[in-house]
């Protein structure tokens, strides 16, 4: 499903001394496939932005489609549009509720297929915990209060990808994990991407994170879109994102360093190809060296 | 759906009753409230209503906001009023209306509902006013300062004003916890907004258990902070923002003395509630 934005534009508490403007026209297309990164400062309006794509947040101004769907009219179609657009919040593990693990995956289920048979149902959920990565017989029948941290969250995600949704938002998956912790959850969405749903988005600060994993960023910049683009058009734009008060991944860094000693690194900014390029250029391999100005 | 509950939200602005000092404005609002119970007949309440409606301009919050207070608690007057009508029993003097197995109405009865609804509906707008002028840290702080005298019989009178504005304080956080939740709920295909009544708070069980589950987890957390940083209870605090009384306050103090002498002169001069009856029969030989 293509997502094209036009316009969009939100206000918070209209009509009040707290009234303030979240969005002030954003115009943004996500092709379907992609993996796509959202950049932003709090209140930079990204979260506005990703909770109008499943209707959370209903559109008051401007144009916005999801796939067939069009949220400017009054008939659309909201819960057939949330089984298609799954949406993963900020610590999903504090969203647990059910009694059994079992259950609370197949809330989602229960929700969009009404009338689905228990046996579908447990197939459903025994293939999307172990698409996170856990085994249905350990954990199905345990309460979710019982699983570690990390477990508990992969519950979470399995609760939202179990409707199979072709456009997955995770809104800072991979906050308050440890580095390790953050690989994994990465490594995971990786492998949902493609064959369970077709686009990803996830809105994160981490730069690292984007630069690694996303095929195209969108940088937000007090409700608008400043810069979008590859990451690497993105964090070749280091003075910009600064002047937005954001940073660049710790391999932009490393260039802009090695640049100001006179070595033009051409990088995607990922960690490995960085890391190659930099070997290249030791090697006196890549080219890449040019005299120091 | 859950940015409707506006009662007792803070409405910052600069006016001579958000300048007030919050004890003044607590001693005010009980004045206020045994002035609406004293008042026994429709002038002392009209009495009542323009000093409620002085207090409003002063305040300088639109009259809307005032208005939208009531949103909360319109059906339990409503609730009230309709139980008073029907089952309101005077006695011997009853002009009854109509009969019906328990029920009568009677010009009394209805004389009686208009009062009570009237009482009330001027009781949560004064105390909107307060809570719409006043911030919850200040409230509290006005509340431990005239309890303090409760110490003398060992009231914990500083822990249980600090337990009150941290319950205060964790409203908005709760707000935006609930609303948080209701979201994620809503994308995994929760519907809170049809079906009867059993079936929406049936719905409501999947935000209710996070809720409360994260409820505890923070109070943990809190309990945690304040040991770390030493927190022994009331001794040996001093206060950051000291509470002063002023000319503002004295002013507010004399209005009500004046305000309050008025409605026990309305009383005595104009009798019962019920005498408009007779007023009426006299007027329209009904």
């Amino acid at each position: 499903m293509q997502i094209v934005a036009k316009g969009l534009t939100y206000v918070y508490n209209p009509k009040s001394p707290f009234a303030t403007q979240a969005l002030k026209g954003v115009d943004l297309t996500i092709e379907e496939g992609e993996f796509f990164g959202i950049i932003g400062h709090t209140g930079s309006g990204k979260s506005t932005f990703v909770q109008h794509l499943n209707a959370l947040v209903r559109l008051t101004g401007g144009q916005l489609r999801v796939g067939e769907y069009d949220l400017s009219e009054k008939k659309c179609k909201l819960l057939e549009l949330r089984s298609k657009v799954g949406m993963v919040f900020q610590y999903p593990e504090y969203q647990l509720f059910a009694e059994t693990v079992y259950k609370d995956v197949a809330f989602g289920l229960k929700n969009f297929r009404k009338g689905i048979s228990e046996e579908e149902m447990q197939a459903a959920v025994r293939e999307a915990l172990a698409v996170v990565g856990l085994s249905y017989d350990e954990v199905a029948e345990r309460s979710p209060f019982e699983l570690s941290g990390g477990q508990r969250r992969r519950v979470a995600i399995a609760g939202v990808i179990v409707t199979k949704p072709e456009v997955l938002i995770l809104d800072e998956p991979a906050a308050g994990l440890d580095p390790l912790g953050k690989k994994e959850l990465m490594d995971l969405l990786h492998s949902i991407h493609g064959q369970w749903c077709k686009t990803i988005v996830i809105v994160s600060h981490d730069m690292d994170e984007i630069a690694e994993n996303c095929t195209r960023a969108a940088v937000f910049s007090e409700g608008k879109v400043a810069l979008c683009g590859t990451p690497q058009e993105i964090f070749a734009q280091g003075e910009r994102l600064a002047a937005m008060g954001l940073d660049v991944p710790v391999t932009a860094k490393c260039a802009q360093i090695l640049q100001r000693h006179g070595f033009s690194v051409r990088t995607d900014f990922t960690c490995t190809d960085f890391v190659q390029k930099v070997l290249a250029l030791y090697r006196g391999e890549g080219g890449g060296a040019e005299d120091a100005q | 759906m859950l940015n409707d509950v506006t009662f007792g939200q803070y409405y910052p602005t600069k006016s001579f009753v958000h300048n007030m000092d919050p004890r003044a404005k607590l001693l005010l609002l009980i004045a206020y409230i045994v002035a609406i119970f004293i008042a026994n007949n429709f002038f002392g309440l009209i009495l009542v209503t323009f000093s409620l409606l002085l207090f409003i301009l002063l305040a300088r919050v639109p009259f809307g906001r005032v208005l939208r207070s009531i949103k909360m608690i319109l059906f339990l007057i409503i609730f009230t009023a309709i139980l008073n009508l029907l089952f309101y029993a005077g006695g011997e003097g009853d002009i009854v209306l109509a009969e019906w197995w328990i029920i009568t109405i009677s010009w009394q009865s209805i004389i009686n509902t208009i009062f009570l609804a009237m009482r009330l509906l001027l009781l949560v707008l004064g105390t909107a006013i307060l809570t719409l002028t006043t911030t919850p840290v200040a409230l509290t702080d006005g509340i431990e300062s005239l309890l303090k005298p409760l110490k003398y019989i060992k009231v914990p009178v500083h822990e249980l004003a600090l337990v009150m504005s941290i319950a205060l304080r964790f409203i908005p956080t709760l707000m935006e916890e609930t609303n948080r939740i209701v979201s994620a709920q809503k994308a995994r295909g929760a519907n809170f907004e049809t079906g009867g009544i059993f079936r929406r708070a049936k719905a409501m069980i999947p935000v209710l258990i996070p809720l409360l589950v994260s409820a505890f987890r923070r109070a943990e957390d809190l309990g945690d902070a304040m040991d770390a940083r030493c927190y022994s209870g009331a001794k040996g605090r001093t206060k950051y923002k000291k509470l002063t009384f002023t000319w503002r306050d004295l002013l507010g103090v004399l209005f009500f003395a004046a305000f309050i002498a008025g409605i026990v002169l309305l009383n005595t001069y104009f009798g019962s509630r019920f005498d408009i009856i007779w007023q009426f029969r006299e007027w329209f030989g009904i």
